[in-house]
């Protein structure tokens, strides 16, 4: 069983004892416990299921690369699943359920998956589930589904707050260990702007555990000294509870600082995201361990030997009473001589070497009475829910067992893996380092800036230098290379690293399967990926089906496609496969490296963007007043439009045909704020709108206004507005509502990039100005009562503009009008819009007047056959197809759009016209509508002769109104056309004019 | 007039680690023209009472300033009530020149980010180096603060101006008021 023992725990404060639950359990631990150690110190070696197979796991690591340790985190709105024991800090009141099973976790139905497990190899998904194929979306996804996944997803909306972080340095450290430390001072001494970020609480990584003394004393101390100096400087960050996520282009990093994690009470924000540019990158990642593949190495107890004396070291736990030490290197020997020194057995080394002598961590583990049997490895694990004991074997042979050794713990070695992932994000390259059997930074492939030059240095063991005087020396070149990079001097000769000693190591042997000669028996129980439960024998499968490309063959095992992303399991994996293949390691390569390093929370992606901040909404001056009349809101762009003012016991239908009768038999009042406002101005500007618009402004009179079409190069149409010419110089061009900032920056870039000679300026004044149409044959009435300016028919007409007063406020008002009533737009500095609003239903309140929403605009203009862009147009419509050919000028030489539109496909007398559609029956017509037509396409789909672009039920009219783009539609008026809705049902609907009502367009010219 | 209201007429934050106030209606005036001109500079020097500031920089004294805002265009600041009588003004000395002056004095909303942390907690917001040894007094940024359009000053040593536009303007003080929130020092300049 594992325990608390009664000495160590450099890690901890044992004053101070942490309770917390586990399904439901309550357990304590002390303050500085990962949720992994506390687990360990109340003997819950199991923590979880395996995703395919159920397979009982415990804790294997202790750090970011732990497969197994998952669990729900939290309750409510603190509930978060997936969340890694090994890095989670214990805290009061901690809450964690393990995940992956059902009932419980000591008996778990889905585990007879793992008895079915040799009907599962690689790829039974794919080869089991192809046919026939509606079982898949009814029979197999459900069941996979369900018995898939891993922890639950969270219900409640998320308590916490989250945020980003812009931060600019010149040198950015990766990792706190004493490679970290050491580039970091190494850097900052030059004086450069340096940031230190470490992933964990604690500086100094595993050197402190692994022993050997920096400059005479133990690391401990090195790592105090260099953190103190580092605090002291100006010109240095640092950061704990943070860890690289990502590297990507010119020096970008992702950093995820977790605030609160380890103290939910603190008030603040929970995660910080840190958008950092360096000018240099030094990953100082250090290394993770490799496990070793023989079978059982998933039973709960087989862990990293590593991780093993961490958690002697660090947190005063045993992971069980008698170990037994399987590796093919000499570190892990530290494993089993920590052990003992803990007062531990260990009953056996396996060692799957034949050293010719004996190594000095080999005679040291001797001297202190450990029994080592060299060339011997683990035939197979015994035991269930936990290890009881090994079978041991000889590495060369097949496996025949030699004898068995009780234990409750298998520490495994199979060497050290540089932690390359950050290194490799942006296009660092790896080369095989033999010696060591693992991947390493190639420094003559780092990633590269624009200049070319690398950006990224890896130091310690990141950079494949395993031992603590490389690691220095290394590391401190690396600093000093990373602040010179970025312009930096050193003042330095050279290597300022202080002297390190340590136990000189024997080489390691890379073992890739034990034993070597394992049948299939053995391999399929010898785990690769944990978390996904790929086997050694999946990924032989695997090649022998043709998957070579170590690519294709992740994909198809699944190997490495965990949260984990293969820490553990990548290179083990990929040495299988080179093996399958006959081929050296480093022809199979490695699969991609994608940031994060470890996954990050999606609060911390979202940042601040949610509640109230989740979208910049815009609002006009009036938005108050909206809100609180009723408005039902609909989205324009970024902005809120009322839709339409729904009075209590009021329907919307029926507060949007209200307003459609009143304005046309009354007053009504539209807030226009929104419709963009773009002066153009300069000796060219009538040249210059000339090839905006497709019809002439040069010719427009200051004072008068004039509808006007804007397209693109390729003949579309793409906004439309009413042109005011202020004066000599000087237009103010109207835009849609969606189209002020698209359109403003439309003409930036003709006058920026091809009209450049030309003396023209423009300005975006959208939001300068209120903007309220007062609309319906009382309009006129209403603005006499206000007073101060003539707004007669005689002084002020049809599609002219003035400038004046209007009840005290200094207005232009424009006589334009989009609903065909008698109509005004009346303008005013947004600051005085609300006034002005005010004013305007005072003197409208006897006149009967009601705001109107952009429902009620719409039918207004619909009922006047007035195309609305995003309606009539979706990108392919030009405006001949509108009927707007009087829109379009004969006389300009150009204008952007006029040689699209003479291309043979738009002048095609095919093309879709716009018409109006009378329902026979006068019901309306469903949105989107197609017209059939006899046959079939070559798809087999009915023909089609038309589509529905607007469709409203008209109050004045009572009927439904619609309109639509109908092949040869303006000939074939009168015809019957037939509309099969979605509903099932038939519409009909005749060809008719689009201008359903007062096609004289008598009522706006009075 | 009483009737004439600021997008959040004054609001304030006081209670997070900086202070966020919208500091009401402030003149503006974008004058588009050549700037290295002796007519443009004089246009905006003349309204303002300040010199013409270098690319990337202001100059600002208390309502009156000049923003440098690209290589052709400048943000002429003054009291809101100046406004007309500038804009009329600034046309007149203007006449002949090819340059364009508009009022958008109520385009915008203007705010005031002060306190020691001001710094950091606008950082949380806008991609800009803003260390003190960087981003000094008298530089001027047009950036974006989180999904919206903003530019920014030190108006005093520890107070950041910040115009956005004005349809914008509560997102920006709730934007704001997100960043100062209680506990969400940052310690980093």
């Amino acid at each position: 069983m594992s325990t608390r023992l009664a000495t160590g725990g450099r890690l901890l404060n044992k004053s101070r004892a942490v309770s917390f639950t586990f399904n439901g359990q309550h357990m304590t631990g002390y303050e500085g416990d990962t949720l992994a150690s506390a687990l360990l110190a109340n003997d819950q070696m199991l923590v979880g299921r395996s995703f395919k197979y159920h397979r009982p796991r415990g804790i294997v690591a202790s750090g970011a690369e732990e497969p197994n340790g998952l669990v729900n985190l939290g309750l409510g709105g603190r509930f978060e699943p997936n969340q890694r024991v090994t890095t989670t800090e214990l805290f009061d009141g901690l809450t964690a359920k393990s995940q992956n099973h059902w009932p419980s976790l000591e008996f778990d139905v889905g585990a007879i998956n793992a008895q079915m497990s040799r009907f599962m190899p690689a790829g039974f998904y794919y080869k089991t589930f192809m046919y026939p194929r509606p079982l898949w979306k009814h029979v197999y996804e459900p069941f996979i589904r369900k018995a898939a996944g891993l922890g639950a997803a969270p219900k409640e909306r998320d308590d916490d707050t989250y945020e980003h972080f812009y931060a600019f340095c010149d040198v950015l450290v990766i990792g706190g260990g004493v490679a970290g430390l050491q580039a970091a001072k190494a850097a900052a001494d030059t004086g450069a702007r340096v940031m230190l970020i470490e992933q964990t609480a604690h500086w100094g990584g595993r050197a402190p555990v692994d022993g050997g003394e920096i400059a005479g004393k133990p690391v401990d101390n090195y790592v105090d000294e260099t953190v103190a100096a580092l605090e002291a400087m100006d010109n240095v960050t640092l950061r704990r509870r943070m860890m690289g996520a990502g590297v990507y282009d010119h020096g970008y990093v992702l950093a995820y600082e977790r605030l609160t994690d380890h103290a939910p009470d603190m008030t603040g924000p929970r995660h910080r995201l840190w958008r950092i540019r360096a000018g240099h990158i030094v990953t100082a990642t250090g290394a993770i361990e490799r496990p070793l593949s023989f079978a059982g190495n998933d039973i709960p107890g087989v862990m990293l030997a590593s991780a093993v004396r961490d958690y002697v070291t660090n947190f005063g736990v045993s992971p069980g009473d008698r170990t037994v030490v399987v590796t093919n290197n000499d570190n892990a020997y530290l494993t089993a001589i920590a052990l003992k020194h803990a007062g531990l057995d260990v009953p056996a080394i396996l060692d799957a070497r034949v050293l010719p002598t004996d190594s000095a961590l080999m005679a040291q583990a001797k001297a202190l009475g450990i029994r080592v049997l060299m060339g011997h490895g683990v035939s197979t694990v015994m035991g269930g829910k936990r290890v009881t004991g090994v079978a041991v074997c000889s590495q060369a042979g097949e496996g025949s067992i030699l004898e068995t050794i009780p234990c409750d713990v298998v520490a495994m070695s199979g060497g050290w893996s540089p932690v390359v992932h950050l290194w490799s994000h942006c296009g660092g390259k790896l080369t095989w380092d033999t010696a060591q059997a693992a991947f390493k930074p190639d420094v003559d492939k780092a990633p590269t800036g624009a200049d070319g030059k690398a950006f990224v240095t890896a130091a310690g063991s990141a950079s494949g230098a395993l031992l603590l005087a490389d690691v220095l020396s290394n590391a401190d070149a690396a600093g000093q290379a990373a602040a010179t990079s970025t312009g930096h001097k050193t003042a330095r000769n050279a290597s300022a690293a202080p002297e390190a000693s340590h136990t000189p190591e024997a080489p390691m042997a890379p073992v890739w399967l034990m034993p070597q000669g394992a049948g299939i028996k053995l391999r399929s129980k010898a785990w690769l990926d944990y978390q996904n439960d790929v086997k050694v024998s999946d990924v032989q499968l695997a090649a022998q089906e043709g998957f070579h490309s170590v690519e294709h063959a992740k994909r198809y095992t699944t190997l490495g496609m965990a949260t984990d992303q293969g820490k553990l399991s990548n290179i083990n994996g990929l040495a299988i496969l080179s093996d399958s293949l006959n081929q050296p390691i480093p022809q199979t390569g490695t699969t991609t490296f994608r940031p994060p390093y470890t996954p990050i929370s999606m609060g911390a992606i979202g940042g601040e963007a949610r509640g109230d901040v989740f979208q910049p909404i815009r609002r006009t001056p009036m938005h108050d007043w909206h809100d609180e009349n009723g408005a039902e809101w609909e989205p324009v762009g970024h902005w809120r439009r009322p839709y339409a003012y729904v009075r209590s016991g009021e329907s919307t239908h029926d507060a949007v045909m209200r307003e459609t009768k009143n304005t046309r038999e009354n007053l009504g009042m539209l807030d226009a704020s929104t419709l963009g406002k773009i002066i153009v101005r300069g000796p060219d500007a009538g040249k210059f709108l000339d090839m905006m618009y497709t019809n002439m402004m040069s010719t427009l009179k200051p004072g008068k206004c004039r509808y006007g079409l804007m397209c693109d190069e390729n003949g579309f149409l793409i906004d439309d507005g009413v042109v005011a010419r202020i004066d000599e110089h000087t237009w103010l061009c109207h835009t849609t509502t969606g189209g002020a900032e698209r359109i403003h920056a439309h003409m930036e870039e003709w006058l920026q990039t091809e009209w450049w000679t030309w003396q023209v300026y423009v300005a975006n004044v959208t939001e300068q100005y209120a903007q309220i149409a007062v609309v319906g044959p009382k309009a006129r009435e209403a603005l006499e009562h206000l007073g101060g300016m003539d707004v007669s028919a005689e002084a002020l007409g049809f599609m002219d503009w003035a400038d004046g007063t209007l009840g005290g406020f200094d207005v232009r008002v424009y006589r334009i009008s989009f609903s065909g009533e008698l109509s005004y737009e009346i303008a005013v500095p947004a600051s005085k819009g609300q006034a002005l609003w005010d004013a305007l239903m005072a003197v409208g309140a006897g006149l009967g007047v009601m705001p109107y929403g952009t429902e009620c605009l719409h039918i207004l203009r619909a009922e006047k056959g007035f195309i609305m862009i995003g309606d009539e147009t979706d990108g392919t419509v030009i405006p001949q197809d509108l009927g707007l050919h009087w829109a379009i000028s004969k006389k300009k030489d150009d204008f952007i759009g006029k040689r699209g539109q003479e291309r043979s496909h738009m002048v095609d007398p095919t093309r879709w016209q716009l018409v109006g559609l009378e329902t026979v029956d006068g019901s309306t017509l469903p949105d989107g509508a197609y017209a059939s037509a006899e046959g079939t396409n070559a798809n087999g789909q009915r023909e089609t002769q038309g589509r529905v672009t607007s469709t409203y039920h008209s109050p004045n009219l009572d009927r439904g109104i619609a309109m639509g783009l109908v092949l040869n539609g303006p000939d074939r008026m009168g015809e019957v056309l037939t509309f099969p809705g979605t509903d099932g049902k038939e519409y009909k609907a005749k060809i008719v004019s689009p201008v359903f009502y007062d096609p004289e367009g008598e009522k706006p010219n009075v | 007039m009483s009737n004439i209201v600021s997008a959040l007429n004054q609001k304030t934050y006081a209670d997070g680690i900086a202070e966020v106030r919208e500091i009401g209606l402030q003149g503006m005036i974008t004058l588009r023209g050549d700037t290295a001109s002796t007519a443009v500079k004089s246009a905006a020097t003349d309204v303002a009472g300040v010199d013409m500031p270098a690319p990337n920089q202001v100059n600002c004294v208390d309502q009156r300033g000049i923003c440098w805002m690209s290589p052709d265009e400048l943000l002429v600041l003054c009291p809101y009530e100046t406004v007309a009588d500038n804009l009329a003004k600034m046309r007149k000395s203007l006449d002949g020149a090819h340059a364009l002056s508009v009022d958008v004095s109520d385009a915008r909303a203007v705010f005031d980010l002060s306190g020691p942390h001001a710094r950091e907690a606008l950082a949380k917001l806008v991609p800009v180096d803003l260390s003190p040894d960087v981003f000094k007094e008298g530089m001027f940024r047009r950036s974006r603060m989180a999904q919206v359009p903003a530019a920014f000053w030190l108006h005093a040593p520890d107070t950041f101006r910040i115009i956005t536009f004005r349809s914008q303007a509560q997102y920006a003080f709730d934007l704001l008021k997100v960043a100062v929130q209680p506990g969400s020092e940052v310690g980093f300049f």
